[in-house]
């Protein structure tokens, strides 16, 4: 990075340290932060998305909807996260390529299935194995953010449908009284009063997913905690020019402050939307503001 | 009619790709001097040189993917790359569920390292990394087995105490015990496992397999391949 860098073993202990902090390598560990700053910003909208539309279809009066709704809360809380995360990736792909392959190599002659090999033409690969290297970045970036939408999805739909049905009958009364249908009531009373109800449980969901992220390398995303390990193990001359001992506790400790940092600004904003959605709610909490003013 | 040219088009089109196809190439990255990611992040090392040369040989583009050791062989049979090169020891559990080229790297060595000498190899904890042919070992002559995801771990483990001695392939020790000024050694007796390193295929792949075959004849004929072992392992190792 820096012009006097070329032969690191010649340098100050200062200068040695700002060379060694802009190798390609420590870039690419800086990056990985955005990374998960940026799957983080679109997986807790996708994931909210998939719990709302899960928590309404496991409420719906329409019985295979309410099944598949409660089908879908079961069994992604059932199972394992690291089961789910090898399995499901790994399935999904299969599928696109399957999919994409019946649609473009029509004439394909021979089995999908090979043993254990899954096979399908060059041209229906996702993505193209001649794509450059950021395609299959990408790809498999959003592979990630859709995976742990479902994986978050589940649980976020049953924070909510436990909070559509915390909200208090006679308000759901007084809606039919003034003639108002299920639909009306539905989008009118239910789905605005019950974020206050949603918000403890979806606020811990959120900690546990800012906290999730190392799995991101089970899915060939490189995270921050994998540039960690690999950049704090202890490295020996022959293989690079910033050799070092084992700096694994520093760098953790460098994901320590980031992660605490992080909760902390978390709990702020989580705190001020609290006191927002409580305001003349018919909770403790409404109350109690209701009395502070007076 | 549409329909026709469509599929003469689908045709022409995988037909040009099996020419100008591009191999990806799946590694680790964590395994000095085998594989391992230099200063600026990219695959560097013995299998980055020698598969570069192969590639040329074979006269194939390829590209290098890194991916954790655990999920190696899965990524690999469902096509998320189309090859292994991470100093994957060719053994009969493997070869059920891929298919190997001929070996790169001879039958090596895989050595214990311990802390003190005075280690008994066949009572300790030996720390090895998970799915190698080195745990394989460890567990059954009776050890306590101590696993591990990287290598680095494997060694760090014993650095800190938990592990008495760790065992691995003598190719990666050798640096480290050289580097360690004297904390680290070599203990025991040395132990040959496996039919060599060789480079994993689907099982399907017979074609690629055969042209990598004969990148890796023609390496060893012409005595590249003695020469870039020698570059990387030192004068010590094992060549053809």
């Amino acid at each position: 990075m820096f012009s006097f860098c070329t032969d690191p073993d010649t340098l100050s202990d200062l200068a040695w340290m700002a060379c060694y902090l802009t190798t390609g390598k420590h870039l690419n560990f800086y990056y990985a932060f955005g990374t998960v700053l940026v799957l983080l910003a679109i997986t807790a909208p996708t994931a909210l998305a998939f719990g709302f539309a899960g928590a309404s279809a496991a409420r719906s009066r329409v019985l295979p909807l309410s099944l598949l709704g409660k089908g879908y809360i079961a069994i992604v809380r059932g199972v394992p996260d690291i089961a789910f995360f090898l399995f499901f990736v790994i399935a999904l792909d299969q599928g696109l390529e399957y999919l994409k392959h019946q649609w473009v190599c029509p004439d394909w002659d021979q089995p999908i299935r090979q043993g254990n090999d899954f096979l399908v033409c060059q041209a229906a690969k996702v993505p193209l194995g001649t794509s450059p290297q950021w395609v299959h970045k990408t790809y498999s970036f959003f592979v990630a953010v859709f995976t742990f939408a479902i994986v978050f999805g589940a649980f976020a739909a049953n924070v909510l449908y436990g909070a559509m049905r915390a909200v208090p009958r006679a308000q759901l009364e007084t809606a039919e009284a003034y003639g108002m249908t299920h639909r009306q009531t539905f989008w009118r009373i239910t789905v605005p009063q019950m974020w206050v109800y949603a918000l403890p449980g979806l606020s811990n969901l959120w900690m546990v997913l800012i906290k999730s992220t190392p799995l991101l390398f089970l899915l060939g995303v490189e995270d921050i905690v994998y540039w960690a390990r690999e950049l704090g193990g202890t490295k020996t001359p022959r293989f690079t020019d910033y050799p070092h001992g084992d700096w694994r506790m520093w760098y953790f400790l460098v994901l320590l402050v980031f992660y605490l940092a992080f909760t902390r600004v978390s709990e702020v904003v989580l705190d001020r939307v609290m006191a927002r959605l409580t305001l003349g709610q018919a909770t403790t909490g409404g109350d109690a503001q209701r009395k502070a003013k007076a | 009619m549409n329909k026709l040219i469509l599929t003469t088009a689908a045709l022409a089109l995988t037909a040009s790709m099996g020419m100008a196809q591009t191999v990806r190439m799946g590694t680790e990255g964590a395994y000095p001097p085998y594989n391992f990611l230099n200063d600026k992040g990219e695959v560097d090392g013995f299998e980055r040189e020698l598969g570069d040369e192969l590639c040329k040989r074979a006269e194939l583009t390829c590209e290098w993917v890194t991916t954790d050791w655990d999920g190696i062989i899965p990524n690999l049979v469902s096509g998320n790359y189309d090859t292994i090169i991470a100093g994957m020891s060719i053994t009969a559990e493997r070869d059920e569920v891929i298919d190997f080229t001929q070996n790169y790297i001879p039958p090596a060595s895989s050595a214990y390292v311990g802390a003190s000498a005075d280690i008994d190899v066949a009572t300790a904890v030996i720390s090895a990394q998970a799915a190698t042919i080195q745990a394989g070992h460890v567990a059954e002559s009776g050890a306590t087995l101590l696993e591990f995801a990287t290598p680095e771990e494997t060694v760090a483990s014993v650095r800190n105490g938990e592990a008495d001695a760790v065992f691995a392939d003598k190719d990666y020790l050798v640096p480290i015990v050289e580097e360690s000024g004297g904390a680290l050694m070599f203990v025991g007796e040395d132990v040959q496992l496996g039919g060599g390193v060789g480079m994993g295929l689907r099982e399907s792949d017979t074609e690629l397999r055969d042209k990598f075959d004969a990148a890796i004849q023609s390496m060893k004929d012409d005595g590249t391949l003695n020469t870039l072992i020698t570059k990387w392992f030192g004068e010590g190792a094992a060549t053809f």
